[in-house]
């Protein structure tokens, strides 16, 4: 290949210090979801009365114009839930923002799927975390593998290419990996395996569902064996310390490339580190999102230099660069230390050595008061999506 | 294949290109590919190509030096792999 495609130390110091726009931005547009999956990163269930108005979005999708983001990844809580979700998609698209969404798939009628497969402009994701229905809705709930089928069917039927088959990795969906292949095939999508993260409801079920060390093994051979075939939104660069990096930038984005508008116009460095701490500002205040994106205390003191602490002296850090910081932060480990799953197991040393103290919870939880077991559409973007992403020089 | 210098070239339509201080990101809705130009010159033989009758003219118009040309071609046809550039039609 004569593609000049690096991922060499300097691109990675570029995304360090930050970006004048984000790549990725998540944009959660509503708490309320017809489902209520046991890991919901958002906590979502019921619609928060201070959610963004119509008029305010536009102007977010305005100011977004004008900073040259190129596509934003809507998630929620189910996004296709809010009225005026199509007035918004249009609105977007017509201003040079791509959409990309993720759906359960509960509302992909066969005229939704039509007027998808017409745009360039928009892309969907359907999640699935089961490539059988009892291991899916054991996480997503009861008919949930049959909608999220039936939408893939009908987008396929619409004639919607490679469009996203999202799936969260857990220790029950990993023997199926290969299964999951073949249903993307069927129907003309892609496949996008993300990691799991103790995130929103999925602290609660994280000791659970998180794969084993022998599961994150299999799943790393199985990544490396397909390429760039399968997408990963970047989501396993810890486990680069196993060998070879995966495709990717291998790096956290959260504030330097990563953010998240929630659906009340906080700004958050990550979609998976929705806490107070992680909190850098407001859309809804002077200067709106591009200041807090350019100048927020947060996102300036995320983009400077930061120590590896007891990672730094690891032989594998260049690649694995200590991991997730959401996953460490609501798994109550240091932030400058190993991965709750470092693959060397010094992760898994460090959760038995926690104390009594609980971890960090949410900032938001907006569950409805009966968690069942249940779904919702894994975000969009994963933190980075650069998956893929070609370094020219 | 190599890049033909020789020939006219533009960016494809569907390509954005957001500058940024090492130089800039380029982002092609169709095949959703990012791509990331190192330099802020690459930039500008990027952005000269549409008004340039040949890709060594666009290369030189933005201040490539002779010795620079073949990182540059190189640079160029990676771009159009990613579908990022495409031929004009030629007069
Ligand atoms: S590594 Fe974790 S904290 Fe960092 S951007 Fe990705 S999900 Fe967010
Ligand atoms: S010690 Fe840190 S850098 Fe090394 S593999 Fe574990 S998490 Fe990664």
């Amino acid at each position: 290949m004569s593609q000049t495609v690096t991922r060499g130390k300097r691109l990675v110091d570029h995304f360090e210090i930050g970006l004048d726009a984000p790549i990725c931005l998540t944009w959660e547009l509503t708490y309320a979801c017809n489902l209520a999956c046991v890991h919901c990163l958002s906590s979502s269930g019921r619609r928060d009365p201070r959610e963004l108005s119509t008029a305010e979005c536009m102007t977010v999708i305005d100011e977004l114009q004008r900073m040259q983001v190129f596509y934003v990844n809507i998630g929620g809580g189910e996004p296709t839930v809010r009225r005026d979700f199509w007035d918004l998609l249009d609105y977007a698209t017509g201003h040079d923002v791509g959409v990309k969404f993720s759906t359960n798939g509960s509302r992909i009628t066969a005229e939704v799927a039509r007027r998808l497969a017409g745009s360039d402009y928009v892309d969907v994701q359907v999640s699935l975390d089961g490539a059988t229905a009892p291991v899916n809705d054991a996480i997503r709930g009861a008919g949930s593998y049959a909608t999220a089928i039936r939408a893939m069917e009908r987008l396929a039927e619409a004639g919607m290419r490679n469009f996203k088959l999202s799936v969260v990795v857990t220790r029950n969906n990993v023997p199926q990996l290969d299964l999951f292949a073949a249903i993307a095939d069927r129907y003309g999508a892609q496949l996008r395996l993300t990691r799991l993260r103790p995130s929103g409801r999925g602290a609660d079920v994280w000791d659970a569902l998180h794969p084993t060390a022998a599961q994150q093994r299999q799943l790393y051979d199985w990544l490396r064996e397909r390429g760039e075939r399968v997408l990963t939104g970047d989501s396993f660069f810890h486990l680069a310390a196993y060998g070879d990096p995966l495709p990717g930038l291998n790096l956290c984005g959260a504030g330097r490339v990563v953010c998240l508008i929630d659906p009340v116009g906080d700004v958050y460095a990550c979609p998976f580190a929705i806490h107070d701490a992680f909190l850098a500002g407001n859309v809804r205040t002077a200067g709106g999102f591009t200041e807090v994106w350019r100048h927020s205390e947060l996102f300036t003191r995320l983009r400077r230099p930061q120590t590896g602490g007891a990672c730094s002296s690891c032989a594998h850090f260049d690649s694995c660069r200590g991991g997730c910081m959401a996953a460490k932060f609501f798994t109550g480990l240091a932030l400058d230390g190993p991965d709750p799953e470092c693959v060397l197991g010094h992760g898994e040393s460090l959760l038995a050595l926690r104390g009594s103290e609980p971890a960090p919870r949410p900032a938001a939880d907006h569950s409805r008061a009966a968690v069942n077991h249940a779904r919702r559409p894994a975000p969009a973007c994963d933190e980075s999506p650069l998956a893929g992403l070609e370094v020219i020089r | 294949m190599s890049f033909d210098l020789e020939r006219p070239w533009r960016l494809h339509r569907q390509v954005a290109l957001r500058p940024e201080p090492f130089g800039a990101l380029a982002y092609h809705f169709g095949n959703r590919r990012l791509s990331f130009l190192k330099t802020r010159k690459l930039l500008a033989v990027v952005q000269a190509l549409g008004e340039h009758p040949t890709g060594r003219d666009a290369c030189r118009s933005a201040g490539v030096g002779e010795d620079e040309l073949t990182a540059y071609a190189r640079a160029l046809e990676a771009l159009a792999a990613s579908g990022m550039l495409v031929e004009r039609e030629s007069r």
